[in-house]
């Protein structure tokens, strides 16, 4: 048998020293781009030869900070991500030379900003919808803008070979991915959810880091092979659970261990941080521009109205991992995913003929709701079972 | 008394009222008790333990099912159930057909929808206290009238609406009511109406029912009843021990052990 702990813990340890790389990056002269959202094209920040970064969006922490210039009734992530820049306390904030955002809910685009006083911030300019020409037309414009911004910014130039190379890159860090949250198809799962979470923190903070990769092949090959060899981390019978909603994080990790405490298992997160963003490829044969637009415009956020791309994508992955349940998170104060849980539900629901049910949590960061999550957690795994 | 193994044991352990229900082999209640939580649900457990036992049922040689907020802290329970399953079970004893469970707890106010005897949905009010018996308990504080006597100030009152969502806003408009001079009947009519509102919509966003039933420690205000019924257009029931039926549900349940 392999040690699957060891390279579990290997990920635990390699999150907290991601601060660390990037340091080492600047000090070497490379350049750091924070992004908050998977709506920024990697691709096109790494084709200019900086480092896309992933901003500190989820603790509780800096909210205070943050409230002391943003309403109180706001959505967490958008409080935390502000107050981690206004308390310099994201080392990744710390090192990015500047900060890529985009218009997707009101909340976020109106604290850009502000955040710009902080660091140079591009806005990109979403469309809300991914029907239509004139949608794809806007976004190509701006992806392109972001690139002519960063070759300014950065004093570079941006190929279109760059790009080809960083498309193929990319969708390579895609499939990896992809690949390993089949794993979680099995019955029963080959690992939890709260392991899954890990991996894709892990995998947030990999920075394109071929041997990242090769680690999460590892793993994946590792679990298969002491899977073969009869060994069960998860034990047959439990729930089997798709978290959809908010994009995860460290503060949500309250609602992954309420379900996994209570009988449950998580085969698969749709949300950001998760599938959501990955699930579709670039395509590697249209001129690279057009086959970014096309890929980015039709990641299935809540922004987009209406959003049926996200329902079909939740009925797909309640079909291929075989849930019973649905766990729909919501954010307190996000206006987007909270009406969309209407039609979700519905949507859930209307699969009760295979026995699929559905819950939606309000949460924010604070961790005084863990009893009252456990409650509804355990009550909703009592009613699937 | 005298104890048998195949007695059956609920008990419920909520945020302001601790229950216990005994049912002996044919389902029958030998024993029922409810006293207040207090500050330690682990000393409600143990209260209510030791009244068991001094009438007679031993504990120890039966199958006990915990539930509620505090149903961890019941040492001598053998499974723990959530309150939401619970509910359903013993509102569907004592009812004896489906129907949608309304339950205005402490902590939290919750919506239950039976299909054959079973949860079918639910919902709970999320963390805000607005639209949980807690929120009525502040608002009759800030009148200084007990809960029935808040309802039966209301039933007398009208003209006044409060708007606020949030139990701390509430409390300032209340306060502000007061000090405009309004009648408390016309206050006690507005707090009423705002958590008939609340929980109207809960039940709306469950889905219709048809039939209703007030579970918990509200049952006996029959003008809360009476008024939501109104505002769901459906009959809203209860039952004398509906008190209980958290502690029953568990007691059924217990049933289910081996
Ligand atoms: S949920 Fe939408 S807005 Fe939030 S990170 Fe994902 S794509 Fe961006
Ligand atoms: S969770 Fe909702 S409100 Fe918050 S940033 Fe994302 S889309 Fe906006």
């Amino acid at each position: 048998m392999h040690d699957i702990e060891a390279l579990f813990e290997a990920m635990r340890n390699a999150i907290p020293a991601g601060p660390v790389k990037i340091k080492e990056a600047v000090d070497s002269g490379k350049k750091v781009v924070g992004c908050y959202c998977a709506f920024t094209p990697y691709e096109v920040i790494r084709a200019a030869g900086a480092i896309p970064v992933s901003l500190c969006s989820t603790s509780d922490k800096p909210i205070a900070a943050g409230e002391e210039h943003l309403p109180r009734n706001l959505c967490p992530l958008i409080k935390s991500s502000y107050g981690f820049a206004l308390t310099d306390t994201c080392p990744y904030f710390h090192f990015c030379d500047m900060v890529i955002g985009e218009t997707t809910c009101d909340g976020k685009k109106k604290m850009y900003e502000l955040l710009d006083r902080l660091r140079p911030t591009h806005v990109m300019q979403l469309p809300q919808t991914y029907f239509g020409v004139d949608a794809l037309n806007v976004w190509q414009a701006e992806i392109e803008s972001l690139a002519r911004k960063l070759e300014t910014a950065l004093g570079v130039t941006i190929t279109e070979d760059d790009l080809s190379r960083e498309i193929k890159r990319r969708n390579e860090e895609r499939r990896v991915m992809e690949d390993f949250y089949e794993l979680s198809k099995l019955n029963p799962p080959l690992l939890s959810g709260q392991e899954l979470h890990l991996v894709n923190e892990f995998f947030k903070i990999s920075f394109g880091d071929p041997r990242a990769l090769d680690m999460i092949r590892e793993l994946r090959t590792k679990l298969q092979e002491n899977w073969e060899a009869g060994e069960r981390r998860v034990s047959a019978g439990k729930q089997r659970i798709v978290v959809t909603g908010c994009p995860t994080g460290k503060s949500l990790e309250k609602v992954f261990s309420a379900i996994e405490e209570n009988g449950g298992v998580i085969v698969a997160f749709e949300n950001c941080g998760g599938i959501k963003p990955n699930y579709e490829m670039v395509n590697e044969a249209l001129p690279p521009y057009e086959a970014l637009a096309v890929k980015y415009l039709g990641i299935p956020c809540s922004c987009m109205s209406p959003n049926p791309k996200r329902l079909d994508l939740l009925e797909t992955l309640v079909d291929e991992y075989k849930a019973n349940g649905v766990v729909d998170i919501i954010l307190q104060a996000c206006h987007t995913y909270n009406v969309e849980s209407f039609l979700v539900r519905e949507r859930i629901t209307a699969q009760g003929g295979k026995g699929v049910s559905y819950i939606s949590v309000e949460t924010d960061y604070s961790q005084n709701d863990v009893e009252q999550l456990s409650t509804r957690m355990g009550a909703f795994m009592e009613m699937i079972a | 008394m005298f104890f048998k193994k195949n007695f059956q044991i609920g008990v419920d352990i909520g945020s302001t009222a601790a229950k216990a229900i005994v049912l002996d082999e044919d389902g029958a209640i030998l024993y029922k008790a409810v006293i207040p939580t207090g500050w330690s649900s682990v000393g409600a457990a143990k209260e209510l333990r030791e009244d068991m036992e001094r009438s007679g049922i031993d504990v120890t040689e039966t199958r006990v099912v915990a539930t509620g907020y505090g149903r961890v802290s019941v040492p001598y329970a053998s499974k723990t159930v959530t309150e939401i399953s619970c509910h359903a079970q013993g509102v569907f004893r004592l009812l004896g057909r489906d129907c949608t469970v309304v339950d205005i707890g402490g902590q939290d106010t919750k919506v239950i929808s039976l299909s054959n005897g079973r949860v079918a949905g639910f919902l709970m009010n999320d963390k805000c206290a607005a639209g949980t018996g807690r929120f009525l308990e502040i608002m009759a504080n800030t009148l200084a009238v007990d809960l029935l006597g808040l309802f039966a100030l209301a039933e007398r009152g009208g003209g006044v609406t409060i708007s606020a969502m949030c139990a701390v806003f509430a409390e300032s408009e209340v306060i502000g009511l007061i000090g405009s001079g309004r009648a408390k009947e016309d206050i006690a009519f507005a707090i009423c109406e705002s958590i008939v509102t609340r929980v109207a919509a809960l039940c709306g966003k469950q889905g219709r029912g048809r039939e209703f039933f007030l579970s918990g420690g509200l049952y006996e205000s029959e003008y809360l009843r009476k008024r939501l019924s109104e505002r769901l257009q459906a009959p809203v029931t209860t039952d004398p021990l509906a008190r209980w039926a958290g502690a029953l549900g568990a007691a059924i349940l217990a049933g289910r052990l081996d």
